[in-house]
Order: structure tokens, then C-alpha cells, then sequence
């Protein structure tokens, strides 16, 4: 008779076998170190400017009244893969800690093995959600480690795609946060209207998500015809469904009651946290690399920084429904001050010779050959390029050998960096609470493991 | 503008990168001071930690007097204040890469230097729970070293042609 209760207890011991992660979990508190214990609810980081002694804080709660529950990897309300390990008492969370690497695929080390042109095939799968931005980051990185200028054209059709992607990219939040909540019909509508942003992508450059479109030396094509009628059926659309997301969410009481007022993050926090893009403006810190570090031509349009005040979950929303409107107003100035000219450096180097050419040259066509086999070599060198991604701060930290690979691509996934301020945030909060802060943090898992 | 300029303090090595970046090479002693210094004149933000494996590089351009060594941890800061950005350079040993951590100054960089620590088994003393991130617990080795054999993990495919 006792022989099922030994099978289950075997089967209980592989299963912890097969998927723990050790050390990487949250442990109880009686095996967890007090400096550990701290820098998991926040005392370590108040204790900087505050001067709280990290040892004051309670560690004489007991095991038997907190539980340790994991929320995820497959949990719906995680946007991917994340692994949440909550201590709960009662209804709420004292202790966070996220586990990652779950969607970890080696694309650094990838990296390493493709050439500088396959790069951007390999980037533009890190966060999913904005292709357009992680390719332009890398691209920029190896053009300045070529010294090499794009043309003002290139510039321009690069602005106004990554604003679109930003705009795509805030609809896909929009209509997560709204799943969230409970509000299906916002999931619907966010979708719907990134499906306008999409089918533009694809007439395009060809695809619908990981584009390659931004290339080291400038854009893979250009725009299609009548594209100035696309982007501006794109913008006045959502243009105008921004103002109905407003009826539909923002005074929307039980919306409001689930985000104003919770999960708030101070700016001396988020800074020494690292934390940038929406989070960080939404406790009033007005840093948008568009605007304090400009790159492209974005010092010559128009457009406000917006910034929160209270660093709560309301304001990271309404931080992102606003900046779907002024991405709205930098593409349309794209499409009104669009320069003509080509659209792609004319430095052989990196650019192969149009396709006529190939058909009459020899030498044209051992160039292509070359370029496309072996790739173009780049000079010795490190960079540390930034631009401003839906998320935050995406950096790509390039060292070149003087190969046609890189030695080493980093990527700093905004994402990542700002998984570390989800313990903070949760910390005090209820579980249904919860839910709404990874939502407002809005991680890719895509780019938090790479 | 010269004079918002970021500096380094006296008997810290630095060139000029590109894009305007200064550089600095500490040796691992100075490494946390040097921080420390750049903390104290308006470097709110830490924004990146990453190792370098220079396996078959130890002869890269360094500036004179900068002893090469295999690793390398490569720190990126920047002044919101006076939107500059700084990058230190340190070199952190051969066989058992080790520097301090930063996390006393910045809690940010806890989870870099973890990935640090995870991909290239670079050492940060001081850090409060210095584990494995990316990897599964019972991985051996770090992958992103250069001399880790890429395709020493048998996968399913086995009918297929090993790597190169």
C-alpha cells in the first residue's frame, strides 16, 4: 500500500531536480543573509541618502506566517517568460525577487559569430516589441566606429520609423496593461490599431516584426509609394483613438483606483536604480535621450518631453499614452520635411553596388559577392552608443578587432535594468497589485535574457 | 563648456573615446575610488557594467602604462546633470578575474554584475548575492568567455555536422 506515496515522493524530488534554480531563488528568510534580505526590500538604497541601518530592518517575521509563491515563468500577466518569486502575507507581497534567463538564447555570443551585416538580423530579435530602435542602435555604434556618414535622407526615414515603432509599441502596452486590468475590449483596440503601424512595416521593408531594415550604412530600401498617405491614414487614426483610449480608460473609476497611488518610485530611487525611459519620468525627471543627448535629427523637430510627478503606476500610463501623441507629431513632421536624395550611404564599403550594376560588371560583382560572404572589415576600436527605446536607455557596447566580426557586441536592454526596480515597487502592495506593476514597468523578456 | 568637461582625478590613465567619451584605465585598486569620485561630481547614474574576454588581444591599443590583462570590466556612467558620459576601463586579472563591486554606490549595477559574473566569471567582492542570472544553477563554465567551446553541449539534432 505504501508504494504510490514513494513514487510521488521521487517524482517531487525530480521535479525540483529538473527545474530549480538554486541560489537564484528567493529563499526564506532564515537562509537568506541580512545584506541580501536588504537589497531585496529596499533598505540598502533608502539607506543611502536616509542613513537607515540596514540591520534594523525586520527580519524576526517567521517562516510559518509568510508563504513563498512563484508567480510564473507561464503566467499570462508576466509579457513573456518572467519568473516571479513572491513572499506573501496574507494578500501581500513583503518579499520579490525575478528570476530570469528563462529566454536566454546566447545572442551576444551570437553575435560574435555573424558578420557586421548579419548583425542587424540578430539585434532586432532582442526586444521584440521595438525592432526599428534596437537595429538603428547597433547601426550607429558600427558607423562610428567606421566614421562613416549616412545621408539626410537616411537620417530622416530612420526618425520617423523608429517614432512609429515607439507609437506601435506603446499600443502593444496600452493593450497589455488593459488585459491586465480586465479591460478587454482596450486589448482589442491596442492591437488593432498597431496593425495599421504593421502593415506599414511590411510594405515596407518586407516583414511585420523583426524588420532588418536599419542597416549599418543607412536604410535596406526605401519608402514605397504614396507612403506619405500611409503615415498620415497612421497618424490622424490613431490620433484620434488616443482621445477615445482617454474616455475609455483615463477617468474610468476603477481603472483610476487601480493605478493612482500605487507601486510609486522616488527619483533618488529610480537613479541609483538605473532605471530610465517612462519609469524614470514618471517621477519627474525629464530624461529622454531624444532630447538630452539628441542623436539622428531629433534636435530639429518638435516635440515635448513629457514627465510624471508622483512615479506611480498612473503616471508611467499616462507618460505613455502622451507619448504615442508626440511620436504622432514627429512623424508627421518627418513626413512634411522628408529631404530626397538616396537613402543609403554610397561608400562602397558597406553599400553593394546596385543590382544593374551586377549583370554588365565583373568587378561589381566580386564586390557583392565579397561584401555579402565575407562582410565589410571594421577599424580597431570600442563604442558605447544610446538611444532612447520605448523603454529606456538601450545601449550597445561594440569592440572591434579589425575583423569583419565583432569581437564583442553588449547590449544594455533598458528591460533588464529595469527588472530591478520591480522588488521596490511591489513591496507592500497586494498580489492583484502586482500584476499592474510588471505591467506599468513594461519588460520584454525578449531583451531582459537576450 | 570646457570646464563642465568630466576629468579624472590625478594618477588615473584616460584617453578620449569616440563620440566624445572620456575613458579612464584605473588599476583595480583605484577602480571603486574612482567611481566614488565620479559619483561625488554628478554622475547620478551608473548605466552599464559588462565584461570583455581579450583572449587573443592582449596586445590591443591601451594607453601607456595600462598593464593589458585578459579581462576586462567595462563601466559606462552618465551625468544627467551635465549630460556627459564617462567610461571606465578596468582591467580586472587573467585567471581569476576579480574587482570590486559597486553596489555600495549605485544599487543598479546589481544585476549587471551578476551577468558579468554569470557570462565570464568575472568575481565582484562585495556584492550582496552574487549568483548565477542568465544560466541555469548547474551550468558549467561562462559562455561568453572566448576560449569556451561553442558546441561542447550535445543538442538533439544528432545526425547533424558539428560546428565548423
Amino acid at each position: 500500500m505504501s508504494e504510490p506515496t514513494v513514487r510521488a515522493i521521487e517524482r517531487d524530488e525530480l521535479l525540483v531536480a529538473e527545474t530549480s534554480e538554486g541560489d537564484q531563488e528567493l529563499q526564506r528568510r532564515e537562509n537568506t543573509s541580512t545584506s541580501e534580505l536588504s537589497r531585496e526590500i529596499g533598505a540598502v538604497l533608502r539607506s543611502n541618502d536616509l542613513h537607515i541601518d540596514p540591520m534594523s530592518i525586520d527580519v524576526e517575521r517567521r517562516d510559518d506566517e509568510t508563504m513563498i509563491i512563484n508567480m510564473g515563468p507561464s503566467h499570462p500577466s508576466t509579457h513573456g517568460v518572467l519568473r516571479l518569486m513572491l513572499e506573501l502575507d496574507g494578500e501581500y507581497v513583503l518579499r520579490c525577487k525575478p528570476v530570469i534567463g528563462y529566454l536566454h538564447t546566447g545572442m551576444e555570443k551570437t553575435a560574435e559569430e555573424l558578420s557586421y551585416i548579419q548583425g542587424a538580423t540578430n539585434v532586432t530579435r532582442m526586444d521584440y516589441l521595438s525592432p526599428v530602435i534596437n537595429e538603428l542602435n547597433y547601426s550607429l555604434a558600427v558607423e562610428m566606429l567606421l566614421g562613416i556618414e549616412v545621408p539626410e535622407r537616411a537620417v530622416w526615414i530612420r526618425m520617423m520609423m523608429s517614432e512609429l515603432n515607439r507609437m506601435s509599441s506603446h499600443l502593444v502596452w496600452m493593450a497589455t496593461n488593459g488585459m491586465d486590468l480586465g479591460s478587454t475590449s482596450m486589448m482589442i483596440y491596442g492591437l488593432r490599431e498597431r496593425e495599421l503601424i504593421l502593415a506599414f512595416f511590411e510594405k515596407t521593408a518586407g516583414l511585420r516584426l523583426n524588420l532588418n531594415y536599419v542597416r549599418p550604412g543607412g536604410v535596406a530600401a526605401d519608402l514605397p509609394d504614396g507612403w506619405k498617405d500611409d503615415v498620415a491614414v497612421i497618424c490622424d487614426t490613431i490620433d484620434e483613438r488616443t482621445y477615445e483610449y482617454d474616455q475609455l480608460l483615463t477617468g474610468q473609476p476603477i481603472f483610476r483606483e487601480r493605478m493612482v497611488g500605487v507601486a510609486p518610485i522616488t527619483a533618488e530611487e529610480a537613479l541609483s536604480l538605473s532605471v530610465t525611459g517612462p519609469v524614470l519620468r514618471s517621477t519627474g525627471v525629464p530624461w529622454d535621450l531624444r532630447r538630452t543627448m539628441p542623436y539622428l535629427a531629433y534636435d530639429q523637430v518638435e516635440f515635448d518631453v513629457i514627465v510624471g510627478t508622483y512615479g506611480d503606476n498612473f503616471d508611467r500610463y499616462a507618460i505613455r499614452l502622451n507619448e504615442i501623441r508626440e511620436s504622432i507629431r514627429i512623424v508627421r513632421q518627418c513626413a512634411e520635411r522628408m529631404p530626397s536624395g538616396d537613402y543609403r550611404s554610397q561608400d562602397p564599403k558597406v553599400t553593394p553596388p546596385p543590382r544593374a550594376r551586377i549583370g554588365e560588371s565583373m568587378e561589381a560583382l566580386i564586390h557583392h559577392f565579397k561584401l555579402f560572404t565575407e562582410g565589410f572589415h571594421v577599424p580597431v576600436g570600442e563604442v558605447y552608443s544610446a538611444v532612447e527605446s520605448p523603454r529606456g536607455e538601450i545601449g550597445c557596447y561594440l569592440v572591434s578587432d579589425g575583423s569583419a566580426k565583432p569581437y564583442r557586441l553588449h547590449v544594455r536592454g533598458p528591460s533588464f535594468v529595469n527588472l530591478q526596480a520591480i522588488p521596490l515597487l511591489m513591496r507592500g502592495g497586494s498580489v492583484s497589485d502586482a500584476i499592474t506593476t510588471v505591467s506599468t514597468v513594461d519588460p520584454v523578456l525578449g531583451e531582459v535574457d537576450r | 563648456m570646457t570646464s563642465l568637461a568630466p576629468s579624472a582625478p590625478p594618477g588615473v590613465l584616460t584617453s578620449d573615446g569616440l563620440a566624445a567619451d572620456l575613458v579612464c584605465f584605473p588599476t583595480r585598486a583605484q577602480y571603486f575610488a574612482l567611481v566614488e569620485s565620479f559619483k561625488n561630481d554628478g554622475f547620478e547614474m551608473c548605466v552599464d557594467v559588462c565584461g570583455v574576454d581579450y583572449l587573443s588581444h592582449l596586445e590591443r591599443p591601451l594607453p601607456e602604462g595600462v598593464v593589458a590583462t585578459r579581462f576586462e570590466v567595462v563601466t559606462n556612467m552618465l551625468s544627467l546633470s551635465k549630460r556627459e558620459r564617462v567610461r571606465i576601463r578596468v582591467q580586472a586579472g587573467d585567471d581569476e578575474p576579480e574587482v570590486e563591486s559597486l553596489f555600495a554606490l549605485y544599487s543598479g549595477v546589481e544585476a549587471m554584475e551578476r551577468e558579468a559574473f554569470d557570462l565570464f566569471g568575472i568575481i565582484f567582492t562585495n556584492h550582496p548575492d552574487l549568483t548565477r542570472i542568465l544560466m541555469p544553477e548547474d551550468w558549467e563554465g561562462h559562455p561568453l568567455r572566448k576560449d569556451y567551446g561553442v558546441g561542447n553541449v550535445p543538442v538533439q539534432f544528432k545526425e547533424a555536422p558539428g560546428p565548423r
